[in-house]
């Protein structure tokens, strides 16, 4: 008789979740639908709005990563103003950009995911969390809290609020950078250079093989945006796709018509649609977004120590790796590139310049914003009325790009860990992590970050609970 | 003329015939919140927040005249739970959504809220269905933020002498409108010049392009207008 086994909710990650494992007459892995279960129905929501108004109602969308969705916002706005942003305007909105990668990787690398492979997967739940990390690591915890200190000052010193900053507006930015900011900003980012590769180094001498394959490895394609000559880049550039070896699938490609080769497909099971790549199909055109996909599609970081780290990095896989674990180690490189790249930006003196805000009316009716989110390409595409009321807004989410791939990982990991029926707190932590990799943002209530109760319901195939297993 | 004696809130204070309690209060640093006046307008009493009780009976402080022996209070539990009850009720009528509101920290209606410590809504949200109108060159009016407290009309009216801005229709289907409700683009009466802007205490009527919690509003502006026409 069929089993379907409910995980649910998964904890540590952003917004809520619910894995369905179904198992075949032997009690082995058939097949498994990660759902995800909630609706917000934001692009509804944008209808009849003022394009001016998007980068703060957008921003909305998520407590996590509301900078993403205000740049994106911000971005496609200007392609609607038709204005090209001041200098400065563009170095700060980088600076903000940046500023979100500390804060949102290392959240998702000390707070979330760390606690798996550093305490590890088979550690006591009740301690595998940040907390027990503290214990177990006190001083690397420490500063790994710091540095995503760092990051979200950032955010707060330039939009002024830490959460919603209503700073990225159509045109520009509305303040310059004051000499304070730009002196603490200067003064604060050695000791996150520290911390990261201190953190890297222990990361490489601890991390294990077994870890990394844990959470499986499959082959997909990777998209991202590259700067020229293939320089990884988060704020611009044009769309390059990558195959599982490396091998350019497009190049080039013009971000503001992304629609040409990227659409949606959607499941009834699940709220997330399932972007793939269209000359491939659904659900054959799989790619993976985020850090690792920025990595595996980019020639080099563009800055020395990213790059050196970068090459470590491939030694030890093949140009393009395909391990869901490597999203983490890519994390930890991002960090560090995001650092070298702040001190760029702040030894050029434009960053100061007053010039920030290009003033402009409606003089295209249509636009895409897309950039580089932390957890991915982050698409927002409006279309307005002549006096600029939104008539349609569409958005891709990065976590919408890797839905296909997690609903693959979730497969493989079930596959591997879970036979005859056989289930152990483990295994479902480690089909949690699988997920957890691609530090999904689902649409995005706020977690409390740490262990939560975990409910598994074993139902029959005609749907009566036959078990449940349940994790305080 | 002879002077008014009165007690607010057990203060002696005296006045002058024909002003209002809120100009008495206001003036011996007694606090009454109030939306629909506008220092340079004519009172109308539409808003109802600035009730105060009268030999127990609630009346509104801007409208009515201080008399002689009159003794009133501003500030009785049963005066503030009214107050918030009015206060509910304009939030429930309209959509108004602070956190992306391009007045969000510049908003006399969201201030109120917090000085009446309006913690919750209990009445249910009426949600109308409304269209910003995004016609007018420089303006725009979103009606989702509109209290009618009709100060844009009687600025309009009253300072301006344009008479653009008029209500239309009773009760919940109450709105503001210009001209003969054409679209703000083209009311042909409108001079442009934003004195409706700047006397709206919400994110109603604002400047096109100001981003969220951008918008602040120059209420004085009507007042200074008025008061150096009474030196000409
Ligand atoms: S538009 Fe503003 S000023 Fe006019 S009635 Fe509405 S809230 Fe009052
Ligand atoms: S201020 Fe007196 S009724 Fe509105």
């Amino acid at each position: 008789m069929e089993k379907q086994i409910h995980i649910e909710p998964v904890t540590r990650i952003e917004g809520h979740a619910k894995i369905t494992v179904f198992l075949d007459d032997a009690g082995d892995v058939k097949d498994t639908q990660f759902h995800v279960t909630e609706l917000r129905g934001f692009e509804k929501f944008c209808e009849g709005r003022t394009l001016w108004e998007m980068p703060g109602l957008t921003a909305r969308i998520c407590g996590i990563c509301p900078v993403s969705h205000i740049l994106a916002s911000a971005k496609a706005a200007d392609a609607i103003l038709a204005v090209r942003i001041p200098k400065t305007a563009e170095m700060l909105r980088r600076m903000m950009n940046l500023g979100q990668y500390i804060q949102s990787h290392a959240l998702s690398f000390f707070y979330l995911s760390a606690p798996d492979f550093l305490l590890g997967w088979d550690s006591d739940p009740a301690l595998r969390n940040v907390v027990g990390l503290v214990q177990a690591n006190p001083d690397l915890t420490r500063k790994g809290i710091r540095l995503r200190a760092f990051g979200q000052e950032v955010i707060s010193r330039l939009g002024g609020k830490r959460v919603h900053p209503s700073w990225a507006v159509p045109g520009g930015v509305n303040a310059p950078l004051s000499k304070d900011d730009h002196q603490w900003f200067v003064e604060n980012l050695p000791e996150c250079k520290d911390t990261i590769r201190e953190t890297l180094d222990l990361f490489k001498s601890s991390f294990d093989c077994e870890a990394r394959g844990v959470l499986g490895e499959f082959s997909s394609m990777y998209m991202g945006l590259v700067a020229p000559g293939g320089k990884w880049e988060h704020y611009d550039g044009l769309i390059r796709i990558v195959d599982q070896d490396g091998s350019i699938v497009v190049d080039g490609h013009d971000p503001s018509r992304y629609y040409d080769i990227i659409q949606e497909a959607s499941e009834p099971w699940t709220y997330l649609k399932f972007p793939h790549y269209v000359p491939m199909g659904y659900p054959g055109g799989m790619y993976r977004v985020g850090p690792l996909g920025r990595v595996n599609v980019c020639e080099s970081f563009g800055t020395p120590e990213a790059d050196a780290a970068l090459e470590e990095f491939r030694a030890t896989t093949s140009r393009c790796s395909g391990k869901v674990f490597d999203y983490h180690y890519t994390r930890l490189l991002e960090i560090l590139a995001s650092i070298e790249r702040m001190e760029l930006l702040l030894a050029d003196e434009r960053i100061l310049d007053p010039h920030v805000r290009a003033e402009a009316s409606i003089n295209e009716l249509e636009g895409v914003g897309i950039h580089e989110a932390p957890r991915g390409t982050l698409i927002h595409h409006y279309k307005v009325d002549e006096n600029g009321i939104i008539e349609k807004a569409n958005f891709i989410v990065s976590t919408g790009h890797n839905n296909l791939a997690m609903n693959m990982a979730v497969k493989q990991i079930a596959q591997k860990y879970i036979a005859k029926g056989n289930i152990t707190e483990g295994i479902l932590n480690r089909i949690e992590g699988g997920i957890r990799a691609y530090d999904p943002c689902l649409s995005c209530s706020v977690h409390a970050v740490g262990q939560m109760p975990i409910q598994v319901n074993i139902v029959d195939a005609d749907g009566a609970l036959q078990q449940t297993l349940t994790q305080e | 003329m002879d002077k008014i004696t009165l007690t607010i809130d057990g203060q002696l204070l005296t006045a002058s015939p024909g002003e209002t309690l809120l100009t008495v209060a206001t003036r011996n640093g007694i606090r009454i919140p109030t939306l629909c006046h506008l220092e340079g307008l004519t009172d109308v009493g539409a808003c109802r927040l600035c009730i105060v009780e009268v030999i127990g009976q609630l009346v509104p402080a801007c409208t009515t005249e201080a008399a002689n022996e009159m003794v009133v209070k501003t500030r009785t539990e049963a005066i503030k739970k009214y107050r918030r009850q009015v206060l509910e009720m304009l939030f429930a009528e309209g959509n108004h959504v602070c956190s992306f509101c391009i007045s969000n920290g510049g908003c006399e209606l969201q201030d109120l809220a917090c000085e009446l410590e309006m913690h919750s809504v209990t009445v249910p949200y009426a949600y109308p269905r409304n269209r910003v109108d995004a016609s007018h060159p420089w303006f725009l009016i979103d009606r989702d933020r509109c209290v009618l407290c009709g100060r844009c009309v009687r600025a309009c009216g009253e300072v301006e002498g344009a008479h653009t801005w008029a209500f239309a229709e009773r009760g919940h289907t109450a709105r503001v409108i210009t001209d003969l409700d054409v679209d703000w683009g083209d009311a042909e009466s409108c001079t442009s010049c934003g004195k409706c802007v700047e006397s709206c205490p919400t994110g109603a009527i604002a400047l096109k392009g100001a981003s969220n919690a951008e918008m602040r509003k120059d209420t004085d502006m009507v007042a200074r207008l008025v008061e150096r026409r009474e030196h000409e």
